[in-house]
């Protein structure tokens, strides 16, 4: 391996940007590939697979071997409210292999003891997102119903272009979050990206069924990101 | 952002404290394997090592090979498993056959 290629894909991965390794096993040289680099052909295609999969692999272009190694940046899920839901959501995350983060400023809510499988912050989103930035590998979803909370948490991960973008609420009460965030600067293409109702429309009723819902939805957000 | 410490930091840290390194990726799988497809144990002219291709089943051989690889500067792609009898002191005990491919840094 070139001393650059291991150094490069360090640097993406402390970056939290997807990196991948070409290894060409005829005659050993390899180079790294950040998520979007244009590469033509089958092996631009195995490339793209392997970035939406998350899965490594050898593949055989013409007359030579290639291992792709896929190194993407650990989904992060971030819980706007720490609310029944969320605590349902919290070991459905976890099984399911993604970090999750709970942040709420009411402090009676966020609690550790409440939330066993997640980190919780007690502060304003905004507050917690200035520290911990939101990127294109974290989904949000808010789901405290109070545009107080919500709404900064909602600006922030449209603008980071989070690859999941979730809120609870009626139709009702989104086509009114619709309107403030157009008045906050969003573009509506931007607001479209936001799931609303929340949840994969499985009919969810208690709020462990939402959770369920959610998490599915974000799992197929995540598997297609790119991909419409 | 929290940093990373794994076995990639580790092998550019040896590096830029001068050590040979070598790095040994798992580039194929089939049963049931330890460890997925794209794992790495990284070894120095020492032996000493971190992360792992099978979960403890192999890395002896693996290590072996790699003290080798950094001295010649050759690539080798070695091969894993219960079907292969030669290979039964180092064979994977849960019946898995891995192919782990064991490169030179530099």
């Amino acid at each position: 391996m070139d001393p650059l290629t291991l150094k490069k894909l360090n640097q993406h991965r402390a970056d939290r940007r997807a990196a991948l390794v070409v290894t060409n096993l005829g005659d050993g040289r390899d180079r790294v590939i950040e998520e979007g680099d244009p590469v033509e052909g089958d092996l631009g295609e195995a490339i793209t697979k392997a970035f939406l999969t998350g899965k490594s692999g050898l593949v055989e272009i013409g007359d030579s071997q290639f291992f792709l190694n896929a190194y993407l940046p650990p989904p992060r899920l971030v819980v706007i409210g720490a609310v029944h839901i969320s605590q349902a959501l919290a070991p459905i995350a976890a099984i399911a292999g993604y970090d999750l983060e709970v942040i709420d400023p009411r402090t009676a809510f966020a609690t550790p003891e409440r939330f066993e499988h997640a980190q919780v912050f007690a502060e304003w989103p905004e507050d917690v997102l200035k520290t911990r930035p939101l990127d294109a590998y974290c989904a949000v979803a808010a789901v405290t119903h109070d545009p107080k909370i919500d709404d900064a948490a909602l600006v922030a991960a449209l603008n980071a272009g989070c690859f999941y973008v979730g809120a609870l609420g009626s139709r009702k009460t989104h086509a009114k979050r619709v309107a403030r965030l157009k008045q906050s600067g969003l573009d509506e293409t931007q607001i479209d990206q936001i799931r609303a109702p929340i949840g994969l429309n499985i009919g969810a009723a208690t709020p462990a069924e939402i959770a369920v819902a959610i998490m599915a939805q974000i799992v197929e957000a995540f598997r297609n990101r790119g991909v419409s | 952002m929290a940093t990373i410490k794994d076995e990639l930091t580790t092998a550019e840290a040896w590096m830029k404290a001068g050590k040979e390194v070598a790095i040994a990726t798992v580039v194929e799988t089939w049963g049931s394997a330890p460890r997925p497809t794209g794992s790495h144990l990284v070894i120095d002219e020492a032996g000493n090592f971190e992360g792992s291709v099978s979960g403890g089943c192999v890395e002896g051989a693996v290590i072996a090979e790699a003290i080798e690889v950094i001295s010649c500067g050759e690539p080798k792609m070695l091969e894993f498993g219960v079907a292969d009898e030669s290979a039964w002191e180092v064979g994977l005990s849960c019946g898995g056959n891995i192919r782990v491919y064991v490169e030179r840094i530099g």
